[in-house]
């Protein structure tokens, strides 16, 4: 058989497997860690439900293969929060603000969302729109999105004036 | 639906990958930012038996200044041009461009070089590389040459690369002082493929009048086109110039398709005003620039 050995950390966690090299990493994440949270609905890139760090970055794991990733340090949407039982500030503000219907995309726009203001913490308004621009969910019409990343970024940047 | 079965390398240098290429002919195909090729192989639009991964070889990846030129390395991701300071100060139409490339999640994974390699005709960065005239370097079995830009894009998605040949850099002329640019599309939602675009460049001498002009436009034919005849009208004009007249003798000269997003003429209207809009934006920032 085809297969190759790959390791990576996934949310703290060592993890190694023999896999296809075909298995991409949304699938590898998914049926190989357990880690449902990552969605899958386009895969081609489009949708961007399937959104993860990859050492940092947010990418789409329905386009990396799972073999590319040896060494790398991936965080899911499971493991943006510090513990179980307590969201992060994103997190809660997709509550809040009503920035969630059927919940299927939000995992993706959680985790792209939670990206975008750690490098851009004080985004204008044109920015948010463009930032949510690469997610796509069917339910909510933005609004609710929009206001979660203002409440958000709002309640990051207090916390950071608080912290100095 | 997922990628058809295949053999994975991930060589550690360029003559291992051309190796790879030449032993496996047409069976194999470079795997860059995978945010192209992915979804062709993900759709069955292509299988390949074997993938060649550039992320692990040495040395093309960065941007780096050298004599007049600024050289991107082939896997330099679009996100890092995109943030990087010395880009957006000597290639500003790079940095002008980068934005417009899909949404952030992909630029951080998709390459210069794939974006080049893969000559989709309504990507930007072949446009920016066609209206600065940048150089390819280009490796393959018998070392290493370059081609000019103008000599690169053959037709739609397919460029002069034999199969076993990899683009390892592109480099980019550095701007003049007396330089302006601008990059303009119009697209359905922002990060969507252009349904026209331009990427332009203006220089202007100490008085204001153009003295060069370089106007390429995308997504109107199968690969990106300078307009010539357009960019000669420009040249020796002043301030009272109607870059209207300019903007519809560009687009004179391209014949674009019509499909379900848009018709051959609309382009052709659009492209007409947007050529107009990023003349008028790259001519102020030239004369911004005199001092
Ligand atoms: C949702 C979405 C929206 C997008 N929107 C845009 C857009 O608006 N504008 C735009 O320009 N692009 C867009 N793209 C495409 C994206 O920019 C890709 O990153 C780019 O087209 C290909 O770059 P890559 O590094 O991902 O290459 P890959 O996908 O890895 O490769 C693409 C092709 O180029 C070949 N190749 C790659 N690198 C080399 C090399 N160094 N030498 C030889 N051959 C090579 C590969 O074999 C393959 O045939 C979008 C993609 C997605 C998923
Ligand atoms: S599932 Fe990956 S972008 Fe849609
Ligand atoms: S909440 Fe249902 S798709 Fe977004």
């Amino acid at each position: 058989m085809n297969e190759i050995p790959v390791t990576m950390t996934v949310n703290g966690e060592d993890r190694a497997a023999t896999i296809e090299p075909r298995l991409t990493l949304a699938d590898y994440l998914r049926s190989e860690c357990g880690l449902t949270g990552t969605h899958l609905a386009c895969e081609h890139g489009a949708c961007g439900a399937c959104t993860v760090l990859v050492d940092g970055a947010a990418q789409r794991s329905c386009l990396v293969f799972a073999v590319q990733a040896q060494g790398a340090e991936i965080t899911t949407v499971e493991g943006l929060a510090e513990a179980p039982g307590e969201p992060t500030a994103v997190q809660r503000a997709f509550e809040d603000c009503y920035g969630l219907q059927c919940g299927f995309c939000t995992p993706g726009f959680v985790v792209s969302v939670t990206a975008f203001l750690r490098d851009n913490p004080e985004p204008d308004d044109r920015e948010i729109r463009e930032a949510l621009s690469g997610n796509l969910c069917r339910c909510t019409g933005y609004g609710g999105i929009y206001a979660a990343v203002r409440q958000a970024a709002a309640e990051l940047a207090e916390a950071q004036g608080g912290a100095s | 639906m997922k990628a058809a079965p295949f053999r994975y390398h991930a060589p550690s240098t360029v003559a291992e990958a051309v190796d790879l290429l030449t032993e496996h002919g047409d069976e194999a195909k470079v795997l860059a930012g995978g945010q192209s090729l992915v979804p062709i192989m993900a759709l069955r639009l292509g299988r390949y038996g074997h993938l060649v991964d550039l992320n692990r070889v040495d040395g093309l990846r960065g941007v780096e200044a050298a004599n007049g030129h600024v050289r991107v390395g082939a896997m330099t991701t679009q996100s890092a041009v995109e943030h990087d300071p010395m880009i957006a100060d000597r290639v500003p139409l790079v940095a002008a461009a980068a934005p417009h490339i899909g949404h952030f999640q992909i630029r951080n994974r998709g390459t210069v070089g794939g974006s080049i390699a893969h000559a989709d005709p309504a990507a930007e960065l072949p446009a920016v590389a066609m209206a600065l005239d940048a150089v390819m370097e280009v490796g393959g079995p018998e070392g290493a040459r370059e081609v000019r830009a103008a000599d690169f894009f053959t037709s739609m998605w397919t460029t002069s690369l034999a199969d076993n040949e990899i683009l390892t850099a592109v480099r980019f002329p550095v701007r003049s002082e007396l330089q302006g640019f601008a990059v303009s599309e119009v697209a359905r939602r922002h990060g969507d493929f252009a349904l026209v675009g331009t990427a332009c460049a203006v220089s202007v001498d100490g008085g204001g009048v153009v003295t060069d002009a370089a106007i390429a436009l995308f997504g109107v034919g199968p690969t990106p086109v300078r307009a010539a005849s357009a960019e000669e009208a420009l040249v020796g004009t002043g301030p009272d110039a109607d870059l209207g007249e300019i903007g519809r003798l560009a687009l004179s000269g391209v014949d674009p398709n019509d499909d379900v997003h848009a018709s051959g003429d609309y382009r052709r209207r659009a492209g007409a005003a947007i050529v107009a809009r990023a003349l008028g934006t790259a001519r102020d920032e030239a004369r911004g620039g005199r001092s």
